[in-house]
């Protein structure tokens, strides 16, 4: 069926299976690879992306029912990468292997935009459903909290 | 904080960082294929080896020569030579090399080699660069070598005319020379470094934090099509029948065919392959799919009954000894005795990156784009597979999201292989977390029973291991074996080590730290166990098991064996102990700290734990601290902070509530709510210190997870009194009153 998605500001129309999730269509009708893959059930938050700004996971949701959404992903987070949590990843050194961190960036915009002064409780409760297998969990909270303005 | 060079020690790392004739074969080669198609004026280049070019225009290049993992080598490794070369870190592109050990020497992610084999090379490498642009420079100015200096701005200084030439209007005339002998070139004196030991971010950093391709799952190819595989749920099971052609009729589907499969657990295994024009068109076919599976001899397997032969073993003496030291059975009848049986569950790695690769098969020609550990014995499989001569493959290295020792099996690899070549297509093959879960090569499971005792003094003098594992005759299945040498051999005088094994039909394989992951929670508990019957503090206690080494006679001509050096593992227990404040804070009941150490991958690292257990049983790991010894240098500390705090919630990780178990043959879990991972509210501070040595530095992948494990569960025990000898602890009542 056709669908069109607005995504990262920018209305697209796909032919895609109307159960096609929204992660699929990124990656393989759009070419936004950038949001990831990581277990098809909700479980680790690695396909997180933006649904009217609020962080969702992207690999249980048909494309379908986000059409007339405003969708965004990792590659619109910023123009240009200078988001500041994108900086903060970068000077802490926050990812290992990299591959959940574009949901963990989602997540914790998601939560920077509704809460700009999270504290630990609120980053907790924000990101507690992303996994890291590197388990780069501490310098996801400075990130945030350095993305914040708040110095620890 | 330094300790004496032992000199066996010292002679055991260098002969790991590789000989003359290592470096002579590997650094007299020239740069990737893709840079000089990818650049005009190559002639002009200055290309000194594999590792190094460098423009007339100006722009410098360092290849990256190993798998990256998320272990930090595509940034570490090209420290090394930028280091030496003496160029501005800021200035470099670093790449990533494709797989090609005769240019590029061993590219593997695994054992925590690569600081320990490249730390000399790759140093030489850049040095051998420096110093043709001091000869060139030389001639350039007409003045000695002696007189010019670099600084680590690309340009060479003579300092006394107050000129300069820069790199790169060197990078010509210096491309003409002969390269100096690797082996003897100079390099700098530590005390210089400006790259090596700055925390340097991840050279990926800005492409992963802005979403741009990268990982394997990430490669397109020109044509390419999606594939999925159902494999058999029995490992090496075959297909009996399959609804193809059903399949075939589903929307997008080009192909759908049975993959007829070896009987070799690390090969190419039968299954059904889809091929579709997209992934979710290949999978939603998955879903119609229906196979029927031929019988197979290990559908019978199951963890109960793994367990209940460990019993019947436990019931005998062990089918071998593998070590007789002293008597034990005089000593136990003298001392105070500790018996106990300790179990470990198989585990699975759970990469987030599930597996996957794309493979490009035509005229007899192999093309692979792979997240991949290992990828030379990737090569060396696809090659036997489908028979073609290995020089027909070209593999080039994606980043991998994870690896844990994971991707070095290639079983994935092969599989894009054989199913691009029956689709006569690109193909790119994404494994479900299902599949991934339940097709690992797991951590094999393990059964120790274990008996020693204390003298009146309070020291170790007995200690006796039935380790019950799988194989069959005098071999283990992969990372099933345990070595005559695991601590505390050789520190307990009266000690002995059996070993019975019993056959197994699931692939087991590394994980991070493997052998040591599982092993160092049996001893460093049991080594507690002690402790306690000693009525002894258990690092005071520790410390007397370490001043016990004895070694042993030599055996005979050709290499002894190894043991930890006594010294070194001291230290790092002292700093630990120091910066916990282990014995000197009064703690509430409920809250307990736990010790343990443990040499693994030429690291020495000890580690405090401090958990709290509430009345209920809740369990909170409160912190840990960790001390490690990895030598002299750390190239790059934010890198190393990262492998040790990931390594050590890695461990705790796998002890909360991670297991797969067996059940008709197959393993029964499948994703992440039933093979958890540590989250973010569970991950306690990890504090990290290094004690520096007069040792060459190893790797950090790995050493720090081993000790963290043990260290958790000696804490549970201080705080409730209750000891853990199974994991993992999820299926333990930890509640107290």
């Amino acid at each position: 069926m056709l669908v069109t998605l607005t995504v990262n500001g920018t209305r697209r129309t796909v032919d895609v299976p109307a159960d096609m999730p929204l992660l699929w269509v990124l990656r393989d009708s759009l070419d936004l690879k950038g949001t990831k893959f990581g277990c098809g059930m909700a479980q680790c938050g690695a396909c997180t992306v933006h649904i009217n700004g609020t962080p969702t996971r992207s690999c249980v949701l048909p494309a379908a029912a986000v059409a007339g959404a405003n969708i965004t992903t990792i590659e619109g987070l910023s123009p240009d990468g200078t988001h500041a949590l994108q900086k903060a990843w970068e000077e802490l050194d926050v990812p290992q292997c990299g591959y959940c961190q574009a949901g963990q960036l989602m997540s914790a915009a998601g939560l920077l935009a509704r809460t700009p002064k999270p504290t630990d409780a609120e980053i907790d409760e924000a990101m507690n459903g992303n996994l890291c297998r590197c388990a780069t969990y501490s310098r996801i909270r400075e990130g945030i909290h350095r993305a914040a303005g708040q110095t620890r | 904080m330094t300790a004496s060079i032992d000199r066996r020690d010292f002679l055991r790392a260098s002969s790991l960082a590789g000989g003359g004739l290592v470096l002579g074969a590997w650094l007299d080669y020239r740069l990737p294929n893709e840079l000089h198609a990818a650049e005009l004026g190559a002639a002009a280049d200055f290309t000194p080896n594999a590792f190094i070019r460098i423009t007339p225009d100006g722009r410098i290049t360092i290849v990256a020569k190993n798998p990256e993992i998320g272990q930090g080598v595509k940034t570490s490794m090209p420290q090394l030579i930028a280091e030496e070369l003496d160029v501005p870190w800021d200035r470099i592109t670093i790449v990533q090399a494709d797989s090609d050990p005769s240019k590029y020497g061993p590219q593997v992610a695994g054992g925590s080699t690569a600081t320990p084999t490249n730390w000399e090379p790759l140093r030489r490498a850049g040095a051998v660069g420096r110093q043709l642009m001091i000869t060139a420079a030389a001639q350039a100015l007409g003045v000695p070598e002696a007189e010019l200096t670099t600084a680590g701005d690309a340009r060479v200084h003579h300092l006394a005319s107050h000129r300069h030439l820069t790199y790169a209007a060197l990078a010509e005339r210096a491309a003409a020379l002969p390269a100096p002998d690797a082996a003897s070139v100079k390099m700098k004196d530590p005390k210089d470094y400006k790259i090596i030991g700055k925390a340097l971010p991840g050279v990926d950093n800005h492409k992963i934090v802005t979403g741009q391709p990268l990982f394997g799952i990430d490669v397109t190819v020109p044509g390419m099509l999606h594939a999925v595989l159902e494999k058999a749920p029995v490992y090496g099971a075959k297909v009996a029948s399959a609804n193809l052609d059903e399949v075939k009729r589903m929307p997008g589907v080009r192909d759908a065919f049975v993959i007829e499969g070896g009987t070799q657990l690390a090969g190419l295994l039968a299954g059904v392959a889809i091929v579709a024009d997209s992934y979710w068109n290949a999978r939603t076919a998955r879903q119609r799919l229906r196979v029927t599976w031929a019988e197979h001899p290990t559908a019978q397997q199951s963890t109960a009954a793994f367990k209940a032969k460990a019993a019947e073993f436990f019931a005998g003496a062990p089918q071998r000894s593998l070590r007789n030291d002293g008597d034990v059975n005089a000593a136990v009848a003298r001392g105070t005795k500790v018996e106990a049986t300790y179990e470990y569950p198989f585990l699975a790695h759970a990469s987030m990156e599930p597996m996957n690769c794309t493979a490009h098969f035509t005229d007899g020609k192999l093309e692979i784009w792979a997240p991949t550990q290992n990828p030379q014995s990737g090569r060396t499989l696809c090659a036997n597979t489908l028979g073609i001569a290995p020089d027909q493959i070209t593999i080039h290295m994606m980043r991998a999201g994870g690896g844990f020792g994971r991707r070095l099996n290639n079983d994935y690899m092969v599989e894009a292989a054989w199913i691009s070549r029956v689709a006569g297509a690109p193909v790119k093959l994404i494994w479900t977390r299902e599949d991934d879960i339940q097709h690992d090569f797991y951590r094999p499971a393990g059964f120790h029973k274990l008996r020693g005792a204390v003298d009146a003094s309070g020291a170790p003098m007995a200690w006796e291991n039935h380790f019950v594992s799988f194989g069959e005759g005098n071999g283990f299945v992969a990372s099933a074996n345990i070595g005559a040498t695991e601590f505390p051999a050789a520190f307990v005088p009266n000690f002995s080590l059996g070993v019975s094994t019993m056959p197994l039909g699931v692939p087991t394989g590394f994980l991070r730290a493997p052998g040591s992951n599982a092993l160092s929670w049996v001893m460093q508990s049991f080594i507690d166990e002690l402790a306690h019957a000693a009525r002894k503090d258990p690092v005071e206690f520790r410390r007397t098991l370490l001043a016990q080494f004895v070694a042993p006679a030599p055996t005979g001509a050709g290499p002894q064996p190894q043991y930890l050096n006594a010294e070194r593992m001291r230290g790092v227990l002292d700093l630990v102990a120091e910066q916990s404040g282990w014995g000197t804070r009064p703690l509430p009941r409920g809250t307990g700290m736990g010790v343990a150490f443990h040499f693994s991958h030429r690291g020495y690292f000890a580690e405090v734990v401090q958990a709290t257990v509430s009345k209920q049983g809740e369990l909170k790991v409160d912190k840990v601290w960790v001390a490690g010894d990895v030598g002299a240098h750390i190239i790059n500390p934010s890198g190393a902070l990262n492998q040790v705090q990931g390594s050590v919630l890695d461990g705790i990780s796998e002890a909360l509530a991670q297991e797969i178990t067996i059940e008709g043959g197959r393993a029964v879990q499948s994703n992440f709510h039933d093979f958890p991972l540590i989250r973010l509210t569970e991950s306690p501070p990890v504090e990290v210190h290094f004690r520096k040595t007069d040792f060459p530095p190893t790797g950090m992948g790995e050493p720090a997870l081993p000790p963290v494990v043990p260290a958790l569960c000696n804490a549970i025990f201080a705080a409730t009194g209750k000891r853990i000898r199974s994991l993992p602890l999820k299926h333990h009542d930890l509640s107290w009153s």
